[in-house]
C-alpha cells in the first residue's frame, strides 16, 4: 500500500507542490531530447536511402566537433574551421561510398551493419590520433553562440534556462525544417524519396544511387556536426559523446526507422520521459535509472506497436 | 594430395550425416584436441595460456552461444555482455552462499540463471524482429548492467563493488582463486568449452538446430509447417544465453580472478558480435575462428612494433589497433561476406581436387 502510494500518488503530489521544479524538468528533457532527435535524424536519413543502419552516427558527432575543435586550436579562424569541417564530412561521405557502401552493395542488413561498426573503430582511433584523446572545450564563443542562462521567475519559484539550450532547440528546429523542405521541394530531394521507396524502381528511372548514398551521408555528416557542435557546448567534445549517441536507438524505434517526424517525436518522448522518470520516480529505485529507462520506454511501445509510432505497417508475405 | 576421400565409402546413414564424414577431417580433429589437452599444458609458457589460450577459448563459448541465437534462430541481440555478467554474479552469490559445493558445478548451473533472465528478455522477440529487436535487447543490456552496480547483495555488500573470486578446490588441488595455476584453469576451460561444444554442434545437427534454423528462414513458414514460434523462439534465447552465462562466469572465476560491472559492459556485447559475423553467421567453427582473429589480432598487432624495435608509445599503438582492426572488419566484410567459415569451406574444397583447379 505504502509502495503504491509511493509509485502512483507521491510523484504527483511534488509535481502539483513545486510547478517551478516541474518546468524546469520538462525543459531539460525538452533540450536533451531535441538533441536524441538530432542523432535520430542523421541515422532516418541514411537508412532511409540505403536501409543501412548507420552505427557510426554517433562517432560521426564526436568526429564533426572534434575537427572542428581540433581546426580552431590549430589557428584556423572559426568560420573558416566550421567551412572546412564541412568539407570534412564531405570527403568522409565519398570515402564511405566508395570503399566501403560500393563494393558491399546487395549484401544483407546484418553485413552492412556491420560494415559501420568497423567505420565506428576506425573513426575512433583516427580521430585519437590526429586530434588526441583528451576531452575538448568546444568553441562556443568563438561561433557566435550565446552562454550564460535566462531565469523566469513565477510558478511559485524561478526556472532558469541556459541560453545555448534556446539556441540548440531553434537550431534543430531550422535545420529539420530546412531538410523537410529539401525533401520535399527540390530535384535531389525527390530522388532521395524514390530511392527510400525503391532501389530498382530509382534505378530504373536513372537515379544515380551512388551519388545519392553520397548525398545523404553527407547530409548525415552535416547534422551530425550541428549536433556535435550542440552537445559540445553543453558538456564537452569527448568520446564518451559516443555512447549517448546509442540513446539515439531507442529514439528510433520508438519514432519507426523510416520516419523522419518519428525521429523528432520519438526524441521528445524518449527525453521528456527519461528526465521525468529520474527525477520523480528515480529515487525509489536507487536513482540512476536514467541509463536504461529509454530503452524500457521503446521496448514498452514496440510491444504495442511493433514497427514504431511512425513506421511503415509491416506486412509479411510467405 | 592427403586430404581426399576417394575410397571412403559410407554404409549406413549415420555414418553419412557424421558431422566429421571424412576420415582426414577425424584425424584433424584428434590431433587439435590432443595439442590443446596435452601439449599447450606442457610446453606452453603462462603468457600463451593466460592472455591468449584462456580467454580466446571463453570468448569462442560466448560467441557460440550468441552464433545459436543470431546465426541459427535469426534474432540479434545486443545483451550478451549481460547475459554473461549475470553468469558471473549468479556463480558468485551460488559459490559464496553454498562453499561445500564444487565450485564447477556452480560455474554449469549459473548458465541456468542466465537462461532464465534470457527467456525473460526474450519474450518481445515474438513481436519484435530485426534492428528494433537488437535496441530491445539493448533494454537488458543497461537494466542488468544497473542491476549489477545498484544491487549490493550481488557482490555481498563489498565496499568497492566488486566480486573477488574465493579459493575453491577440487581433490585438493585449487581451482579458483589466487593460487590456483594457469594450467589448471586452463584445463577446466578447455575442458567446459569442448563438451559444450559438443553439445551444441549435436543440438544444431538436431532437430531443435533445424527448427531454429526454419525460424531463422522465415518465421511465418515455419509457423506454417507446425514450428511452434515462441517455444522455439525461446528455447533458442535460453539455450544462448546459458552458453554466454557459462562464459561469463568462466571469464571471472577461470580468467579475471575479479570484476567490476563494467567489465559485462555494452563493448563486450558488441565484441561478441563482431566475433560472431567474422567468424561466419551459423557455423560453430566459425565462432572459435571469429574468437581467434578478433580476440588475438590486438594482441599481434601489439607485438608487431615491439619485434622490429620500433618506439611506439602506448597510446598511438591503441589508436593504431582501433583504425587497423576498424579497417580490418571492412575489408573482411567486402571481401568475404559471410565470415571466415567461408573461407575455411572453400579452402577445404580447394585441397580436396589439388592440384587440379576443379
Amino acid at each position: 500500500m505504502d509502495l503504491l502510494y509511493k509509485v502512483f500518488v507521491d510523484p504527483f503530489v511534488q509535481m502539483g507542490a513545486a510547478p517551478d521544479l516541474l518546468v524546469q524538468t520538462l525543459w531539460d528533457g525538452l533540450v536533451g531530447g531535441v538533441l536524441y532527435a538530432l542523432i535520430a535524424l542523421g541515422f532516418v536519413l541514411i537508412f532511409k536511402a540505403s536501409g543501412v543502419f548507420n552505427f557510426a552516427q554517433g562517432i560521426m558527432v564526436v568526429f564533426a566537433a572534434l575537427t572542428l575543435v581540433g581546426l580552431h586550436e590549430h589557428g584556423v579562424p572559426a568560420f573558416v574551421a566550421l567551412g572546412l569541417t564541412v568539407v570534412v564530412m564531405f570527403v568522409l561521405a565519398y570515402g564511405v561510398e566508395r570503399l566501403m557502401l560500393r563494393p558491399l552493395v546487395n549484401q544483407p542488413d546484418t553485413i552492412l551493419f556491420m560494415a559501420t561498426f568497423g567505420l565506428t573503430y576506425f573513426l575512433i582511433g583516427f580521430g585519437q590520433l590526429v586530434f588526441g584523446g583528451n576531452p575538448k572545450v568546444m568553441i562556443t564563443k568563438d561561433l557566435l553562440l550565446p552562454s550564460g542562462a535566462v531565469e523566469f521567475k513565477g510558478l511559485g519559484g524561478f526556472v532558469s534556462l541556459q541560453k545555448i539550450d534556446i539556441a540548440a532547440v531553434i537550431i534543430a528546429s531550422v535545420m529539420v525544417a530546412v531538410l523537410a523542405v529539401f525533401f520535399q521541394r527540390t530535384r535531389i530531394g525527390r530522388a532521395l524519396r524514390a530511392v527510400a521507396d525503391s532501389h530498382q524502381a530509382a534505378l530504373s528511372v536513372g537515379i544515380s544511387l551512388e551519388q545519392i548514398w553520397v548525398i545523404v551521408w553527407f547530409a548525415a555528416g552535416v547534422v551530425a556536426l550541428a549536433t556535435g557542435i550542440m552537445w559540445g557546448a553543453r558538456s564537452e567534445v569527448s568520446f564518451s559523446l559516443q555512447i549517448i549517441a546509442l540513446k539515439a536507438l531507442p529514439v528510433l524505434i520508438l519514432g519507426g526507422l523510416t520516419s523522419i517526424p518519428g525521429a523528432i517525436v520519438g526524441g521528445l518522448i524518449i527525453g521528456i520521459g527519461e528526465k521525468l522518470g529520474e527525477f520523480y520516480w528515480g529515487p525509489l529505485l536507487g536513482g540512476g535509472i536514467e541509463s536504461w529507462l529509454a530503452y524500457v520506454i521503446a521496448l514498452g511501445f514496440l510491444v504495442f506497436r511493433p514497427q514504431g509510432l511512425f513506421g511503415e505497417r509491416i506486412i509479411e508475405r510467405i | 594430395m592427403l586430404y581426399r576421400e576417394a575410397g571412403q565409402y559410407k554404409t549406413s546413414y549415420a555414418a553419412d550425416m557424421a558431422v566429421f564424414p571424412i576420415l582426414q577431417d577425424r584425424i584433424g580433429i584428434a590431433a587439435i584436441l590432443f595439442v590443446a589437452f596435452v601439449v599447450i599444458p606442457l610446453a606452453g609458457n603462462d603468457f600463451l595460456i593466460n592472455a591468449v589460450m584462456i580467454p580466446f577459448l571463453i570468448f569462442a563459448l560466448a560467441t557460440i552461444g550468441l552464433n545459436l541465437l543470431t546465426g541459427y534462430t535469426g534474432l540479434l541481440s545486443l545483451g550478451t555482455g549481460a547475459f554473461m555478467g549475470v553468469g558471473a554474479y549468479a556463480c558468485f552469490k551460488l559459490t559464496t552462499s553454498f562453499p561445500q559445493v564444487n565450485v564447477i558445478v556452480w560455474i554449469l548451473a549459473s548458465g541456468l540463471f542466465s537462461a532464465a533472465v534470457g527467456v525473460l528478455f526474450g519474450l518481445p522477440s515474438l513481436r519484435i524482429k530485426g534492428f528494433y529487436l537488437a535496441v530491445a535487447t539493448l533494454a537488458a543490456q543497461f537494466f542488468l548492467e544497473w542491476c549489477f552496480i545498484r544491487i549490493p547483495w550481488l557482490t555481498n555488500y563489498s565496499v568497492s563493488g566488486s566480486i573477488e573470486v574465493p579459493l575453491r578446490t577440487l581433490a585438493g588441488i585449487p581451482v579458483t582463486g589466487p593460487t590456483a595455476t594457469p594450467v589448471t584453469r586452463y584445463l577446466f576451460v578447455l575442458a567446459i568449452v569442448v563438451v559444450m561444444t559438443w553439445i551444441a554442434s549435436n543440438l544444431v545437427h538436431g532437430r531443435i538446430g533445424r527448427m531454429w534454423m526454419a525460424v531463422r528462414d522465415m518465421d511465418i513458414a515455419a509457423e506454417l509447417i507446425g514450428i511452434r514460434l515462441l517455444r522455439t523462439k525461446l528455447l533458442a534465447f535460453a539455450v544462448s544465453s546459458f552458453y554466454c552465462g557459462v562464459a561469463g562466469a568462466m571469464m571471472v572465476f577461470l580468467w579475471y580472478g575479479g570484476a567490476e560491472a563494467d567489465v559485462f559492459a555494452i563493448d563486450q556485447s558488441f565484441l561478441v558480435l563482431f566475433m560472431v559475423i567474422i567468424g561466419g553467421l551459423g557455423t560453430l567453427i566459425g565462432s572459435f575462428f571469429g574468437a581467434a582473429l578478433i580476440y588475438i589480432l590486438p594482441i599481434a598487432l601489439r607485438a608487431i612494433p615491439e619485434a622490429f624495435g620500433l618506439p611506439l608509445r602506448p597510446a598511438t599503438a591503441e589508436q593504431l589497433t582501433f583504425v587497423i582492426v576498424g579497417v580490418m572488419i571492412i575489408v573482411f566484410l567486402v571481401v568475404e561476406p559471410n565470415g571466415l567459415a567461408r573461407l575455411w569451406q572453400i579452402g577445404k574444397q580447394k585441397l580436396r581436387v589439388w592440384p587440379f583447379p576443379y
